[in-house]
């Protein structure tokens, strides 16, 4: 293990932002600061600027453009989605279905609402991490308001049967909201085949900048604001615009969309190969998440007898980002929510890698990390009283 | 989150990493289950820790407390290996994450158990140093 350039391999915790996207967000901090809801000439050019970035995300997800509301991040997106209506049904009802491998930004605004006197189902996924549209059916009842499943996993990168759970929803006449921050730019979206209602989406994760969002709120659904404050976003989310980010994120979006095919078979071939030299290569290991509903870019193994915050600071060591369901990483005492749904033990929990693939990533990365990944699994192993126990009594 | 340099040393290039055949005594601490285990052998003649060796599972700090760990007993008596406290491991590694302090507790207690064994396999251990392994019953967590 040398020291090396940075090989960045964490695409689903952030992007960089792309050339393309800093072209045109640069134009507008130096040309147009105008402030969109002012009258004169400044303002409207702003204004035309981000109704221009509301039609192009419209169109990346097959929505109209009044159906588009720009936010400040994903978490924003999904705080608004579920309070906003929590709020304006309570009176129908105080139930909601969720699963139990949902992002924190959809987890913690459930359980703040369950402490409003809201009941939460939080329904349980396969050892894949999928979601079985039927528990979702046979989980509505009369007083189910919303129910709120994410496109796609951001650690194991499962993809959900949205499109299933839609068409019961709206069979059932429930609101379905999907937190598509990972989906977006990996998988097609269309709103109207997903049949979903509210739908959140972040710029940072497909190459715009931190600090933009969307949510896009089906024509006809009303839901409570979030923000209240001027008469932006037709008086449902107050706040100036951000517009260079809103014009950024938009790019972003389009070229995204654009490119999806070809990226997906890209960021595939590479997903493929480092799961299958990893089972071949190293062994006591295990992928987590599903072999093919999957996210392009997303691998998720766990090593036994080992732990992932180790793992994790000497990849860095030898040049390489990533992350880990590990609890040692989040601070907290337990492993990631989403692995132990899946019904991983603790100790196989901590011992988890994710690694993501982006626009940058090569063959010849997998290829060093995977002799890199031999080296500091073994040197961790030969340090690790469990598996100096699984080798001497083998598994208890 | 930062480890010191040290931290970063401890973890990179850890000292007394292995298991000591006929050991006087170990001490295993800690469960997977938390995702730390530490287990510490060894070996005492005279009352003197002539050499000490560790396994670990567990997080950076949890390797590096383990490995300054034992560097800090070995050659030292068993009446001082006993005083060694947790914020001394921590304190030789210039400091731990606020969040990473129960490692060098693990540390500690992983000392401690070892040389519990000593005591109670030659019948040392008695009322007057009962009190010293209290703390392995604490839950470092």
């Amino acid at each position: 293990m040398s020291k090396r350039e940075r090989v960045y391999l964490d695409y689903a915790a952030t992007t960089p932002v792309r050339q393309e996207v800093l072209d045109v967000m640069l134009d507008i901090y130096k040309n147009e600061y105008g402030n969109p809801s002012s009258f004169y000439q400044e303002g409207q050019k702003a204004a035309k600027i981000v109704s221009n970035a509301r039609d192009t995300v419209a169109a990346c997800i097959g929505a109209q453009a009044s159906e588009v509301y720009f936010t400040s991040c994903g978490t924003e997106s999904d705080n608004w989605a579920i309070k906003g209506a929590a709020a304006s049904l309570a009176s129908k009802g105080k139930h909601i279905i969720t699963s139990k491998i949902e992002h924190h930004a959809v987890i913690h605004p459930c359980e703040a609402l369950a402490k409003q006197g809201y009941e939460i189902t939080w329904i349980e996924v396969d050892q894949d991490g999928l979601v079985n549209p039927d528990d979702v059916r046979s989980a509505i009842r009369p007083d189910t308001i919303l129910v709120t499943i994410m496109m796609a996993n951001n650690e194991i990168g499962t993809v959900q049967p949205i499109g299933e759970i839609g068409k019961i929803c709206k069979e059932k006449k429930v609101l379905f909201h999907t937190d598509a921050v990972q989906a977006a730019g990996a998988l097609k979206i269309d709103v109207k085949d997903l049949n979903v209602d509210l739908m959140s989406f972040s710029g940072h994760k497909i190459y715009a900048p931190k600090g933009v969002g969307a949510l896009y709120i089906r024509k006809g659904v009303r839901i409570a604001n979030l923000l209240d404050g001027g008469a932006q976003e037709k008086n449902k989310r107050g706040g100036t615009e951000n517009v260079a980010a809103i014009a950024g994120f938009a790019k972003a979006f389009e070229l995204a969309t654009t490119e999806l095919e070809e990226n997906s078979a890209k960021l595939s071939e590479l997903r493929d190969s480092l799961m299958n030299q990893i089972l071949a290569e190293i062994p006591y290991a295990r992928i987590n998440g599903h072999k093919s509903k999957r996210l392009p870019n997303n691998v998720n193994i766990s090593f036994e007898f080992i732990e992932g915050e180790s793992i994790l600071l000497m990849l860095d060591f030898s040049g390489y980002s990533c992350s880990s369901g590990s609890a040692c990483t989040s601070g907290s005492l337990d492993p990631s929510h989403v692995l132990l749904a899946i019904g991983l033990p603790h100790e196989i929990a901590h011992g988890s890698l994710r690694v993501t693939f982006g626009k940058d990533s090569r063959q010849e990365h997998v290829d060093n990390l995977v002799k890199d990944l031999k080296e500091i699994v073994k040197k961790l192993r030969d340090m690790s009283p469990l598996y100096s126990d699984f080798l001497k009594n083998g598994r208890n | 989150m930062q480890y010191s340099d040290k931290v970063m040393d401890h973890f990179m290039n850890p000292r007394n990493v292995g298991e000591i055949e006929n050991a006087s005594a170990s001490g295993t601490v800690g469960n997977a289950k938390c995702g730390d285990i530490m287990k510490v052998d060894l070996k005492i003649e005279n009352n003197v820790i002539l050499d000490a060796k560790f396994k670990t599972f567990g997080c950076g700090s949890a390797i590096a407390t383990s490995s300054m760990a034992t560097e800090m007993i070995i050659g030292k008596t068993v009446d001082e290996a006993l005083r060694l406290t947790n914020k001394a491991v921590a304190d030789a590694l210039d400091g731990l994450p606020p969040i990473k302090m129960h490692c060098s507790l693990l540390a500690e207690q992983a000392v401690k158990a070892a040389i519990k064994e000593y005591y109670e396999k030659n019948g040392l251990l008695n009322d007057e140093n009962k009190a010293l392994f209290d703390m392995l019953e604490e839950d470092p967590h």
